[in-house]
């Protein structure tokens, strides 16, 4: 039966040869290795619950009145985008769930990235050949950030209204054609022209999916024409050899299993825990807004940026040249994304190393490389906790006027601390190794003296 | 070579680890702000308070806790001086002279008065004083000058989306949309989730500390039991989609993302893949 | 015939007979093999067991959440969460255990596949360069080529201005407020002079104009006429000290929706509108200028006049540009 299968389809395709392939490509064995599929299975949850939820939303900013079963906003004046969204959450059958998951979803796909980025950043796996692989996996984290933005805020809520006008100004921002920029956006000034909304729906339900899914499968085929890095251990791995477990059988359970297991804890998070309640923030308003209002988690570092950024405006005169939002907004995400785009190239200039690397290093095999990492993340980390800075206060008691002056001097201070102990750490460590191994040595040195029979002496 | 073991050096991240952390939770504990607390002369409770009537009562609670600050007869004082009384407060604080009951059951049932030191932000805490003690004390600062009594809010079968309407209007950029508290510059705005309806009534019309205060023609009665009927649904909001984990959007949200999804899903690539061997 | 014949017959007898035994022989025989690509591994019945179990399990969960998606019980949202991402979760746990127990664990070698293949380069190479050798004048042709290009590619993106008004900026500029324009409330009644406490805070509109307008919300308060210190030019700006100034913050566009209010100026910090969005504070008493955060603009004042009706009204349009600072804007 299979055979028979198999016989139709490898006639009319041609396929066996390389089905054949791939069922034993091999894929060495590291949990880390796991992160980068951790986010491609969110995205695959991703895609399919937002389509679900394409049946239900109206992309549509005209007024209507809400007279549905949330009771709290009945009678309320709301555009169609939001009624729909609050229509989704309680009175379309498992809508809320699929909302929630799709929500949650997001918020893991993107936390997934960064954990996967970091460990090829702290593994040396954006090396020679792979430099492209990683180019278009950073161009995918930026993708993301912009989509899920969208995403929160088609909802047309409270909060993420809020999140559109900051948007707005951190466009307008920028200097000479921030202007130009923001309109050419909006198509009118905040908050926008008729067509926004429709604009912003088509941008995050088609145009940064298909970008997002194209970069990704360009991605993996990258990852399986350059064959996945390894640790090196001593013996069987090597720049020449990869040691894995073969497509088929091996891998395919796990992976599967790790898919149902990204589907579980989403569509359980989506369940059980609630994610952006629009119907509590409201809709927007020009005229108002709450306290407490965020972005999602992963915009979060630019809330900070913006808040930790003294009041100044670059002025000649009395003209603006540089509003106050740009630094944090927008230069501060430029110089980020700039700075890992260009690694694998600064990299390789700085350390003269140009050779093709397909054993990766351990953290501590790299000391620069991975406390210059770190010290590049402590900056981000400390931007990022600033953005909760009032929170911290209302839940904590701690001064925020004193929290802005702590971490403004902090995010100067603390990478270059945070750099100096990991390349501590990691040499110490690297010598503790040595050590070790030459202990390991002498004792089998001995050993193997000790088992040799009658050894004649030398003179 | 010799068969001493020799030790392996501790690699110094461990030490370094600890004294980050050490040093971070000092930090924290010096940036956090002093508790408030009573007056340091302590609140002065009057002998024989059943052999009194409310009056006198009141009175004496006046002079023990609250003249050092407002003045013998309620008067205020503007410019601080050296208290003459018990304590070492510098006396400091608003004429209560025609501030009619409302305000001090306010301040007093939620123990925001009395103050450690005129300069302290008042804040939420268990009464100071027992509830006859309380009418005592509102009863005699009423008796100081005409002024609004205490409101009798309705909240029963009021519109809950006239109370959002009105609560955003008004109260949601410093309190946030669902009563979960926030900052205003120099000082934090209370989580409304105690607060009884008489007293969410009462700071809408006295506006403690940094509060705007609206009257009834700022807001209505009818609309203040809106807003009241509100207040109390927000303590209990609609979760509808599980937890609510705080009611205050992405911040909580990411910690969960992180912190359940990292656990669990960086969990199961560990229970996956092989950890790192030395063959 | 006779003793040949029945030697022949007890022949062909016996022929037929090994015959009959080699075809028997030859079907017991088995086929031989093909050699094996996946290894063999030890079979392992009590995983299977509980791996059907899960499996079943994972069935029973997705069933129950079509049950609960066909009921109208309560929690209904959190019951099917629980329902799919059972399912989920038990069919992860079976294929995790049937990865470890269920099918073989290879490991195995192969070779890393060669950094590029020069052989090959050089080929596509020289397929290029040799079909540009028939060209005479390459670097015309190229730039010619660069010019049509790029030409052609800025043709393509150009008609993308028509998304907004890219070119004109004007609009950054534009108020609803002219003088004698009411000042109304949410609900569109009128703001009379008297209505302005000095102990709260008032969002206005101007009159029939649509509130969602960036410029169209401002705060207006009362302060006491001798605290004021407004930038010269603006004496008549605030009739009895009622002042009123764009709601919309010009650090990043929110509302700013906070007021502090002292009940005891003495031991309080002063009055003034701070945004929820990233603090930023401004002074009404002295014409919106920020006293902390990180708004770099003072907040644009609007003039207002009282008229014979005692109702409040727009003298004029705003001291500048509403909403977050650009380039070219003047403070």
């Amino acid at each position: 039966m299979l055979r028979r299968a198999v016989g139709f389809l490898d006639e009319r395709t041609g396929a066996a040869p390389f089905a054949r392939k791939a069922l034993r490509y091999l894929f060495p064995d590291h949990w880390a290795f796991l992160l980068g599929e951790v986010a491609l299975y969110a995205f695959i949850v991703l895609v399919a619950t937002g389509v679900y939820l394409t049946l239900f939303f109206e992309p549509n900013t005209a007024t209507t009145t809400y007279h549905g079963s949330y009771a709290p906003l009945r009678g309320v004046e709301m555009t169609e985008a939001y009624k729909s969204v609050v229509d989704i959450s309680f009175d379309v059958k498992a809508g809320l769930l699929i909302r929630q998951t799709h929500h949650w979803a997001a918020d893991v796909f993107v936390a997934a990235i960064v954990l996967h980025l970091m460990r090829i950043f702290f593994t040396g796996a954006f090396r020679k050949p792979r430099e492209l692989t990683y180019v278009i996996g950073v161009l995918m984290l930026l993708l993301t950030l912009p989509e899920g933005y969208l995403g929160y805020s088609l909802a047309d809520d409270l909060l993420s209204g809020m999140g559109l006008a900051i948007g707005y100004a951190v466009a307008l921002s920028i200097p000479v054609i921030g202007g130009n920029f923001a309109l050419l956006l909006w198509g009118a000034p905040f908050p926008g022209d008729e067509t926004f909304w429709s604009r912003m729906y088509i941008a995050h339900v088609f145009v940064f999916p298909i970008l997002i899914g194209t970069l990704l499968a360009v991605h993996l085929a990258l990852v399986a024409s350059r064959h996945h890095t390894q640790f090196g251990r001593r013996g069987r791995q090597s720049e020449r050899q990869v040691l894995g477990v073969p497509t088929f059988p091996g891998q395919t359970p796990r992976s599967l299993g790790l898919f149902f297991a990204v589907a579980a804890t989403l569509f359980l998070m989506g369940g059980l825990i609630q994610i952006n309640p629009v119907w509590l923030w409201g809709p927007y308003h020009v005229g108002e807004s709450t306290n407490g209002a965020q972005p999602d988690w992963y915009l979060g570092w630019l809330i900070g940026a913006l808040r930790l950024v003294p009041d100044f405006d670059v002025v000649i005169g009395d003209r603006t040249l540089v509003p106050n939002p740009f630094w944090g907004g927008a230069l501060f995400p430029m110089v980020v994304f700039a700075a890992l785009f260009a690694w694998p190239w600064l990299e390789r200039r700085v350390s003269g190393d140009r050779r093709a690397h397909n054993v990766l290093d351990r953290p501590r095999d790299a000391p620069w490389r991975t406390a210059i990492g770190a010290g590049f993340l402590t900056w981000v980390f400390l931007i990022f906790f600033a953005g909760a800075a009032d929170r911290i206060y209302v839940f904590l008691g701690i001064s925020y006027i004193s929290q802005i002056w702590a971490y403004r001097a902090l995010v100067i201070v603390a990478p270059f601390a945070v750099l100096l102990v990991t390349r501590k750490v990691c040499l110490a460590l690297q010598r503790a190794e040595a050590i070790e191994a030459e202990q390991e040595e002498a004792e089998h040195e001995a050993e193997r003296a000790a088992a040799e029979p009658a050894v004649t002496s030398r003179g | 070579m010799s068969g001493k073991a020799s030790e392996i050096p501790r690699a110094p991240g461990f030490t370094c680890a600890t004294a980050v952390a050490i040093s971070v939770v000092v930090s924290l504990a010096l940036l956090a702000q002093p508790a408030p607390g009573q007056p340091p002369s302590g609140i002065v409770h009057p002998k024989n308070q059943r052999g009194m009537s409310l009056h006198e009562l009141g009175e004496q609670l006046f002079a023990g806790n609250c003249a050092s600050c407002h003045g013998s007869v309620g008067q205020g004082i503007e410019n601080p001086r050296p208290n003459t009384g018990a304590g070492n407060t510098t006396g400091q604080g608003p004429d209560l002279r025609g501030v009619g009951a409302i305000a001090p059951d306010f301040y007093l049932r939620t123990g925001r008065m009395p103050l450690t030191s005129p300069g302290e932000k008042p804040e939420r805490h268990a009464p100071f004083f027992n509830d006859r003690e309380i009418r005592a004390l509102t009863a005699y600062v009423a008796s100081l000058g005409k002024g609004p009594p205490i409101p009798r809010p309705r909240p029963h079968g009021q519109s809950l989306s006239r109370g959002l309407d009105l609560f955003t209007d008004h109260c949601a950029g410093c309190h946030q949309v669902v009563g979960e508290g926030g900052y205003v510059t120099d000082t934090n705005v209370p989580v409304l989730d105690h607060a009884t309806p008489r007293e969410i009534a009462e700071a809408v019309r006295v506006g403690p500390y940094l509060m705007p205060s609206f009257s009834k023609r700022d807001i209505t009665d009818h609309d203040l039991n809106a807003i009241v009927a509100y207040v109390r649904h927000s303590r209990h909001p609609t979760d509808a989609g599980g937890l609510g984990i705080g009611h205050i959007g992405p911040v909580p949200e990411g910690m969960v993302a992180w912190a359940v999804a990292g656990f669990v899903l960086v969990g199961v690539c560990a229970v996956l893949g092989s950890r790192l061997r030395k063959s | 015939m006779g003793f040949i014949g029945r030697a022949f017959l007890r022949l062909l007898h016996a022929l037929s007979k090994a015959f009959a035994v080699l075809i028997a022989l030859l079907h017991t025989v088995r086929p031989r093999r093909r050699q094996r690509i996946v290894a063999e591994g030890e079979p392992s019945p009590r995983w299977e067991l509980a791996v059907i179990a899960l499996l079943v399990g994972a069935a029973c969960f997705a069933v129950m959440f079509i049950v609960i998606y066909a009921a109208d019980w309560r929690r209904q949202t959190q019951l099917l969460g629980l329902a799919i991402g059972g399912a989920f979760a038990l069919l992860a746990t079976a294929l995790i255990i049937a990865s470890k127990q269920l099918v073989v664990s290879e490991e195995l070698e192969e070779e890393y596949p060669e950094v590029g293949d020069p052989a090959e380069q050089l080929n596509v190479t020289q397929i290029v360069t040799e079909t540009g050798s028939r060209m005479t004048r390459k670097r015309f042709l190229k730039g010619a080529a660069g010019a049509a290009g790029a030409a052609l590619g800025a043709a393509l993106i150009v008609p993308a201005a028509s998304i907004g008004p890219v070119l004109d900026t004007e609009s950054l500029y534009y108020s609803p407020w002219r003088r004698g324009r009411r000042l109304v409330d949410e609900e569109g009644r009128p703001y009379r002079a008297t209505d302005i406490s000095n102990t709260t805070f008032y969002t206005a509109y101007p009159e029939n104009v649509d509130h969602e307008v960036l410029a169209a919300p401002i705060v207006v308060v009362r302060v006491v006429p001798d605290r004021l210190d407004l930038p010269p030019g603006r004496d008549d700006w605030a009739p009895e000290g009622i002042l009123a100034y764009s709601k919309v913050c010009t650090h990043a566009g929110c509302a700013v929706s906070e007021y502090r209010k002292p009940l005891f100026p003495p031991t309080s910090p002063q009055p003034a509108f701070v945004c929820p969005c990233h603090y930023s504070t401004f002074d009404p008493a002295t014409g919106g200028s920020v006293i902390y955060g990180p708004a770099g603009r003072n907040l644009p004042q609007l003039p207002l006049m009282i008229d014979d009706a005692g109702d409040l009204r727009a003298a004029g349009d705003f001291s500048g540009p509403v909403g977050p600072s650009f380039w070219g804007v003047r403070s």
